[in-house]
């Protein structure tokens, strides 16, 4: 299927030149924006959001070129050297089994950032499939699908977290991903589900019906671009939630083990009197990052929601 | 009027669809028979919750399932039965060979697609069109029911057109394939009257010129009087009077009937008030005894609670569901 879906696309495939009609009505460009269009100038709009994606871009884009900025191997330890102060070879110092904290503060982001990826497009992917099944089906089928998310409301989080991380002895970016986002998920299948289940009433889906569309193509082609603001903004919730979880866990010691760098056991090593006091530029520096990043994510979600509001004022 | 030569259109017979809502049984439509021919226009008129939604809905199987269920009946369209259709085989009748039309055209279209993507939509299913090709018929489709500017109307969303341009757009979409017969539910309900009129009109001379035919649900008595060639008055589930349009608003014969044709104003009246007929619809999981419009009927009489009436034809072309006319022309 290659049915176009941006309205740039479309407008490519039209035959028909816009130009005589802006020579005539002057207004008209302003008033045939796309919906597209109009999202990208409410998201413009909000200085917030655009301090935020800049700050997000920036920290994406600075710890995944980690190799290029520093030689330093965030996990080569130097006994020899440990809890140094900042200097032109350590700008950061370093920890306690000396290993470079500016790197690790670079490779960390890489860490937090993925998982925070990962796991918002794993429990996107379960939520649009689940919700959108349980909305827009209703009855039995909606029955099952949300008591086996009930199922999984009810398990206590972090001791669930905590039993599989003691289990799994090897906690590897994948298990933990998988295991963050098999317990977050139903959160948003419930949230995505309510909005088909409002969708699903609308007139559009009736006559998409009579038009002949199946179901399956009423999910696809009509509800979920109608579902993509909620989405979205789920997903951006997920994530800063995710690379807060990250951290907690990490500082409580069942994060991704040592060696692999992460922010959260960057705060963990600072766990002493002695450092907090005298050397915060081993907790500082991840402390603000972690905040930096969770703030731009949100920034960015609230600014999402309101573009894709169509009763938004800021038009 | 109808050729009575021709086989009908879309035969419906003995529909029966039942509403199953906690442990009551609500039969919305209960045992509605009637035909549409070629190049006819029929109009369902009728209270609301008299059923004739329902009736378009069973006849194009949307009736949303659970809680209702098409019990009982066929419906024929073209000889082939409908109700044996699995869904899938369904999608290729939706919008090919029945087309449908709204009564909210401000929310039936999808606020995310163009016009064009959507008017492309049946053409890519039905006719297996290249996108491309169906956008460019989909320019002609709206110049068919009027847009002057359609090159540019078809590149706009939804929310930029009025009430009246999206419901021609409506039109347009149904009309894509050229199906059979269009079902037109209250397709002018929800427009200023200087509009409905125009679409009135674009319907009927669509319908003239591809030689289709119409079924049209309403309760303005304004709009059948303007469009329809036979009318089939529906209460409490059930077809309670069938007549020619003329017929119907000359010499109604079933009370319903009557009282509906009493409470249309009229310009050159004098009357003080408007005449109305007394009491509600009754909910349909808990229908009266006998006839259904009997406890709001005038003549009622004591005969009247004990057997549902049969609809009866009194003329040719003209049937009735009311005991007076059973007495009469029946066998007695």
């Amino acid at each position: 299927m290659s049915e176009p879906r941006t309205p740039e696309e479309q407008t490519d495939n039209q035959p028909n030149p816009p130009e005589p009609s802006e020579a005539q009505e002057p207004t008209k460009n302003e008033k045939q924006q796309s919906p597209t269009g109009i999202i990208i100038r409410r998201f413009l709009k909000n200085k917030l959001a655009v301090f935020g994606l800049i700050m997000l871009v920036l920290i994406t884009t600075v710890s995944f070129s980690a190799p290029l900025i520093t030689e330093h191997d965030p996990t080569s330890t130097d006994m020899l050297n440990i809890h140094a102060d900042p200097s032109s070879e350590h700008i950061l110092g370093t920890n306690g089994v000396g290993q470079d904290n500016f790197a690790r503060l670079l490779y960390g982001g890489q860490i937090s950032i993925q998982i925070g990826l990962y796991i918002a497009a794993i429990v996107t992917v379960i939520g649009v499939v689940l919700g959108s099944l349980a909305g827009y089906y209703g009855g039995r089928v909606d029955g099952a699908i949300m008591r086996f998310t009930d199922l999984f409301l009810v398990l206590p989080f972090l001791l669930l977290v905590l039993t599989v991380v003691t289990i799994l002895q090897e906690t590897t970016l994948t298990i933990f991903v998988i295991t963050l986002g098999l317990i977050v998920w139903p959160n948003i299948t419930r949230i995505l589900r309510g909005t088909y289940l409002s969708l699903r009433e609308q007139e559009f889906v009736l006559s998409a019906k009579s038009i002949g569309a199946s179901d399956f193509r009423i999910m696809r082609k009509h509800l979920l671009p109608n579902a993509v603001g909620p989405i979205i903004v789920n997903a951006t919730v997920i994530m800063a939630q995710m690379i807060i979880l990250e951290s907690a866990l990490s500082f409580l010691g069942f994060g991704i083990p040592e060696p692999t760098p992460t922010w959260g056991s960057m705060l963990d090593e600072a766990r002493n009197l002695g450092i907090l006091t005298g050397q915060p530029h081993m907790w500082l520096p991840p402390g603000l990052m972690i905040v930096l990043t969770v703030l731009s994510i949100n920034f960015i979600g609230d600014a999402l929601r309101d573009a894709f509001d169509p009763k938004s004022k800021s038009r | 009027m109808s050729n009575e030569n021709n086989e009908a259109l879309l035969e419906v017979d003995n529909l029966k669809t039942f509403f199953y809502i906690d442990d009551k049984v609500a039969r919305a439509v209960d045992g509605v028979s009637f035909s549409v021919h070629r190049g006819e226009t029929v109009a369902l008129v009728g209270e609301s919750g008299s059923g004739k939604s329902i009736t378009s809905m069973s006849i194009m199987q949307l009736i949303p399932s659970p809680p209702g269920k098409i019990e009982e009946g066929s419906v024929k369209l073209e000889g082939k039965e409908l109700l044996k259709l699995s869904e899938r085989q369904m999608t290729k009748v939706r919008g090919n060979e029945i087309g449908m039309i709204f009564q909210e055209p401000m929310t039936s279209l999808n606020p995310v697609f163009t016009i064009g993507e959507q008017l492309a939509e049946p053409l890519v299913k039905h006719k297996g069109m290249k996108k491309k090709d169906a956008k460019a018929e989909a320019v002609k489709l709206l110049k068919r029911v009027g847009f002057p500017r359609a090159e540019e109307t078809v590149k706009e969303h939804p929310h930029q057109l009025s009430g009246g341009m999206r419901q021609r757009v409506m039109i347009a979409m149904a009309l894509a394939c050229d199906p059979k017969l269009l079902i037109a539910d209250e397709p002018t309900t929800a427009l200023d009257v200087t509009i409905q009129a125009q679409i009135l009109d674009l319907m009927q001379e669509i319908k003239e010129k591809y030689n289709s035919a119409i079924l049209m649900i309403t309760h303005d008595l304004g709009v059948v009087a303007e469009t329809a060639d036979r009318v089939l008055v529906m209460y409490g589930g059930q077809v309670v009077e069938n007549a020619p349009s003329k017929v119907l608003f000359t010499e109604p014969k079933h009370p319903y009937t009557e009282g509906l044709l009493d409470s249309m104003p009229d310009v050159g009246d004098e009357k003080e008030r408007l005449e109305s007929i007394k009491g509600t619809v009754p909910p349909a999981h808990n229908f009266p005894e006998g006839c259904r419009f009997a406890p709001r009927c005038k003549y009622a009489m004591k005969e009247c609670t004990e057997a549902v009436p049969e609809l009866r034809e009194i003329a040719p072309n003209h049937q009735v569901r009311c005991i007076l006319y059973e007495d009469r022309g029946g066998e007695k």
